[in-house]
């Protein structure tokens, strides 16, 4: 604890004493500010407090010497834990508070007159940081987190920036569904008559006429859930369990979807079912069916969202149907089960926590998404459509997206615990670290035929729908014209040799920024997920539960309310990060670290805690134990996390369409632009070229990873 | 431990790769993205300021303005409609920029006479009707002509046109019916035309390109947005309403507050003058400009052809207006039905 604790106050003390407090122009890595460091500017606290009379930025000055007073003087394990917990708690409280009341141009509740203060810079992270680090490891010292430095050190890192960058910026949002009418202030008496308004909940689908958006909404995503799920685990089946030939080519099917940006699949299947659409002509020529628009509405929505998210129910089951131990099937089938029954009381039940976190996943996507339902929704309304509207929408009503954000936040919080009590309490541990050299039992007839028959039509159908994107990119006008061109390509990417290599293409701009912030927040997002998974399967500390809602909150939330939020709070001091890239990466990494949790949390409960016991036994600390036994084990998880949070970084629309700044343009929002303008072969020739990035990527991360080894034979029984 | 602080401090320091405020002009456009980026390079060959650009629809823009106010980021919004730049105006949120505008048509210095200077018309577009030649024709179906042949039962399930409460093109077309047959006569008809109609869509643009691709028959919108259409290569036929149809008026405003305001009012001197308005003819821009010395594309609506009312900018832009016409809408005509799928 000592030489840890002393570490950190170095670091912290460091950030004090010489990084700039505030943020620097041109970034502390320009080191520009390094000829200013005496400016009010570009100045240390320390700095500032003795030249520029900022006093209240003395505050962790006073935490730090009493900490090292504490760690020089005291003896018992206890006392000094304590000492630690006090002078950083101390510390960090004053900087908080100095940082929330003196905003902007002019202090908040007019707390000493006239003092505004910019943005916080590196020297108050690393402060910030340093403080956080000492409290967490004096509470490490009180025995909390089995004493582990590294485990109360991993809570409040997460914690903290859970607190700073989901519930700091969704309050902001949040609390306007309680203002009142006509500039009245807040209030609490209009909230839950708006809030539990027919409008919102009406079930007059039930009798024939509309439902209200919430109840669309909820009965769209508990079908996409459980459709995603069932289709996921049935690729899952026939990847682990059957000797299916062309499994490489089906792999890349059932990746696909999640790298379309999100319009293309809606334009897609326009083209194709439609009133106008190819097979709706074919069908009308060859039966004399009627052409009808049946895809505008709950159908179409459904199935869209069926081939966007089955995917992320497949990058879920997959690993967790591979880690289910063979040893379990042989046992059942040597006490004379037959497959289904193995299948139905031994593999199926272990594979519970990758069904619910699989359906979970499933029914927020549905909730949250956006593009399906804005291109193909007709009169079918949904929440998420609803609350970009309101923000939006020709009539700005900020307290409505507040309350309908609410709503579905509660219906978030409603599946979220249920599937907690489906799961259980049980065990699933299933990869013990013991011999188990077993081979997966094959699924019996009936079911493989089953999982053949959901499956691989619905694979041939991707393929048909991509292939139809790539054609659209190479004709002049997809849906009438259909002369090849590559006049679309041209535009978007020309390169001239003139003078060295000259990027000409008007899409190069938003590709490389976007690869590039793809590229950062993407290993920062599985760290983070996984992490916070670690944390939750394998800790306990107060208030787990809680914690684990809250990493939920971000991913629940539409990403129009995420977008608005973030600029609500982080256009101002004490963190002011509009117009910059790391908005775009913090809003990425936030919003899709579910995604690893999730993940994280379904692959760990498989792993047996005797392995991370034995690990310790011998000497490792946890951080060991983490990278070396279960980091190696979580293969599939970590390449699902990466892979997911990549790939969202790059499709993901309603979010970074306020957070988008000229000098960081991404590829979606630059996308739907040229479609809002009606250049949809400009929009789809791009589009190709970013899946085609994307499954680049994908494949070089699988390459990179590689399959964990869990020393089973990779093969399944005949 | 050690290896964990690292790693902890490498993430955080990442974070900290901060940004750069250089001097320069941040724009949002709210254009087509060709006459953004045109009139962007334009600019800086004229100016020798540094221009940097990004392409937002109106309603974003207006909700991150709202959400930005007090420290924008953003110097100059060009274009879109004018609803949208009226309402930032009425809120405070943009200031005027002083912008000379002698040479410019008497809609486009109304709007600046309404929002106190706040933001100056640049371009204007009319109010239309679009149908699908090929589906019109397999259903043999007339072409309408008027706004009242829009409620011929004949054309049931084939009308398709934006919700108001979302989309700023219809609630244009609610305020120009209101002033064309007075208000109890306009939701007559609005009633009487949404009962063919299909779909009430989110996005004012969706109903044409939706009639573009035959999806619907029929689209009311905007007449610069199908001559788009059209010259991709759409079968779309474009009608203007022969009772005389509304316009918006698309603006420029100077964000209140801007870290340039300069520059910024350099802008809008520069975007308000014909030549650079008339550039807008190279990347195909079909409304029609608001410097009376700007030359018009051959195939773009000729206003002057069109028979136009009056429209009424600082009535129906009033929210109170606003909010009255739009809870009727509600009530008589998406309440009356219509919005039917076949």
């Amino acid at each position: 604890m000592k030489r840890t604790a002393g570490l950190w106050l170095l670091i912290g003390l460091a950030g004090y004493a010489l990084l700039p407090w505030y943020m620097v122009s041109g970034g502390v890595f320009s080191l520009g500010w390094m000829n200013e460091m005496t400016g009010t500017g570009a100045a240390p606290a320390l700095l500032q407090v003795v030249l520029h009379g900022k006093w209240w930025l003395s505050g962790p000055l006073p935490a730090f010497a009493a900490a090292a007073l504490v760690l020089a003087l005291v003896h018992g394990q206890t006392a000094m834990a304590r000492g630690l917990i006090i002078a950083a708690a101390a510390g960090l409280g004053f900087l908080i508070a100095e940082a929330l009341l003196i905003p902007g141009t002019a202090a908040r509740f007019g707390w000493i007159a006239g003092e505004g203060q910019p943005g916080m810079g590196a020297g108050a992270f690393v402060t910030a940081l340093g403080l956080l680090m000492i409290l967490t490891t004096g509470i490490s010292g009180l025995g909390r987190g089995r004493g582990d430095a590294f485990v109360t050190g991993l809570i409040g890192l997460i914690v903290a920036l859970v607190a700073t960058f989901v519930f700091y910026p969704v309050a902001h949002v949040l609390i306007r569904a309680f203002e009142m009418k006509g500039g009245a202030g807040y209030g609490i008496s209009e909230f839950f008559g708006r809030f539990f308004s027919a409008d919102l909940w009406g079930l007059g689908c039930l009798t024939g006429a509309e439902c209200g958006p919430a109840i669309n909404s909820l009965i769209l995503a508990v079908m996409t859930g459980a459709g995603t799920t069932a289709l996921g685990l049935a690729f899952a089946l026939i990847f682990t369990r059957t000797g299916f030939r062309a499994k490489p080519l089906l792999r890349v099917l059932t990746i696909i979807p999640i790298i379309t940006p999100p319009f293309v699949i809606g334009l897609a299947l326009i083209l194709l079912f439609g009133r106008a659409g190819t097979v709706t002509e074919f069908f009308a020529d060859a039966f004399g069916w009627e052409k009808t628009r049946w895809l505008y509405g709950f159908g179409g929505i459904y199935l869209a969202q069926m081939l966007s998210f089955t995917p992320i129910a497949f990058l879920v089951l997959i690993g967790v149907v591979e880690g289910v131990s063979p040893s379990m099937e042989e046992a059942s089938q040597t006490l004379d089960a037959d497959r289904w029954q193995t299948f139905r009381y031994v593999s199926l039940p272990l594979m519970r926590p990758g069904l619910a976190n699989a359906f979970l996943l499933g029914f927020i996507e549905s909730l949250a998404d956006f593009g399906n339902p804005l291109v193909l929704g007709g009169n079918f309304n949904v929440l998420s459509t609803e609350i970009y509207f309101a923000i939006v929408g020709a009539v700005a009503d900020p307290a409505k997206a507040a309350i309908l954000s609410i709503a579905l936040l509660v219906m978030t919080l409603g599946a979220f615990l249920i599937q907690r009590r489906w799961v259980g309490k049980k065990s699933y541990a299933t990869v013990t670290g013991k011999a188990d050299s077993g081979r997966h039992a094959a699924l019996n007839p009936a079911l493989r035929w089953a999982c053949y028959l959901t499956a691989l039509p619905w694979a041939a159908f991707t393929a048909a729908i991509y292939s139809m994107i790539v054609f659209g990119s190479f004709v002049k006008l997809w849906g009438y014209d259909h002369s090849f061109t590559l006049e679309h390509y041209i535009r978007a990417f020309s390169v001239s040799f003139a003078n060295g290599v000259r990027f000409t293409g008007s899409a190069w701009d938003s590709y490389f920024t976007t690869l590039t912030i793809a590229g950062i927040s993407a290993p920062l997002t599985a760290f983070v997920g996984l992490a916070t998974a670690y944390l939750l399967v394998r800790q306990k500390f107060a208030g787990k539960e809680a914690f684990e809602f809250s990493t939920m909150l971000s991913f629940a939330i539409p990403g129009t309310v995420i977008g608005v939020a973030y600029v609500m709070a982080f256009n101002f001091p004490p963190i002011e990060l509009t117009g910059t890239s790391v908005i775009l990466i913090l809003v990425f990494v936030f919003r899709n670290m579910p995604v690893g949790v999730r993940g994280g949390i379904a692959a760990m409960s498989q792993l047996d805690r005797s392995l991370d016991e034995a690990s310790l036994m011998l000497g490792a600390n946890s951080f060991t134990t983490a990278r070396r036994v279960i980091a190696p084990l979580l293969g599939p998880a970590i390449l699902a996390a990466l892979t997911y949070s990549f790939v969202r970084a790059i499709t993901s629309v309603s979010a970074v369409i306020f957070l988008v700044s000229a000098r960081h343009n991404m590829a979606t929002s630059f996308i739907v632009g040229r479609v809002e303008n009606g250049e949809f072969g400009f929009a789809i020739a791009y589009s190709a070229v970013l899946i085609l990035t994307m499954l680049a990527a994908i494949l070089i991360l699988q390459l990179l990873i590689g399959k964990r080894r869990l020393r089973r034979a990779d093969r399944v029984e005949a | 431990m050690n290896k964990f602080s690292s790693i902890s401090l490498a993430a955080v320091l990442a974070v900290l790769a901060a940004p750069a405020f250089a001097d320069e002009l941040n724009v949002v456009c709210s254009n087509e993205q060709d006459w953004c980026d045109l009139m962007a390079s334009n600019f800086e060959a004229a100016t020798g300021i540094d221009v940097a650009m990004v392409r937002k629809s109106t309603g974003e823009t207006l909700a991150q303005v709202r959400a930005e106010a007090g420290n924008p980021k953003i110097d100059v919004w060009w274009g879109g409609t004018g609803d949208p730049h009226l309402i930032a105006a009425a809120e405070d949120l943009t200031e005027a920029s002083g912008a000379d505008t002698s040479a410019l048509l008497p809609w486009a210095v109304n709007i600046a006479e309404i929002s106190g200077g706040k933001t100056i018309g640049i371009h204007a577009g009319a109010l239309g009707i679009a149908y699908n030649a090929d589906i019109l024709a397999e259903k043999g179906l007339k072409a309408p002509a008027c706004w009242k042949d829009l409620a011929d039962p004949a054309y049931k399930g084939e009308i398709q046109v934006a919700n108001p409460n979302s989309s700023g093109t219809a609630y244009t077309e609610l305020a120009t019916l209101t002033q064309l047959f007075g208000e109890d006569e306009a939701f007559k008809l609005l009633a009487e035309i949404g009962a063919n109609v299909n779909q009430y869509t989110k996005s004012g643009s969706a109903p044409s390109k939706a009639a573009a691709r035959g999806e619907t028959t029929i689209s009311i919108g905007f007449m610069h947005d199908m001559v788009n259409l059209r010259k991709a290569g759409f079968p779309l036929e474009i009608v203007a309403p022969c009772e005389g149809t509304g316009y918006e008026v698309g603006g420029v405003s100077v964000i209140k507050g801007a870290k340039n305001p300069e520059a910024a009012k350099k802008w809008v001197d520069f975007v308000l003058t014909a030549e650079a308005q008339q550039a807008g003819l190279q990347v195909g821009v079909y409304n029609v400009p608001s410097n009376s010395g700007a030359s018009l594309d051959p195939d773009s609506p000729d206003l002057s052809s069109i028979k136009l009312i009056d429209y009424d900018f600082a009535t129906y832009g009033a929210s109170d207006t606003r909010e009255r016409l739009l809870a009727r809408w509600e009530a008589e005509v998406k309440g009356a039905g219509g919005a039917v799928e076949e």
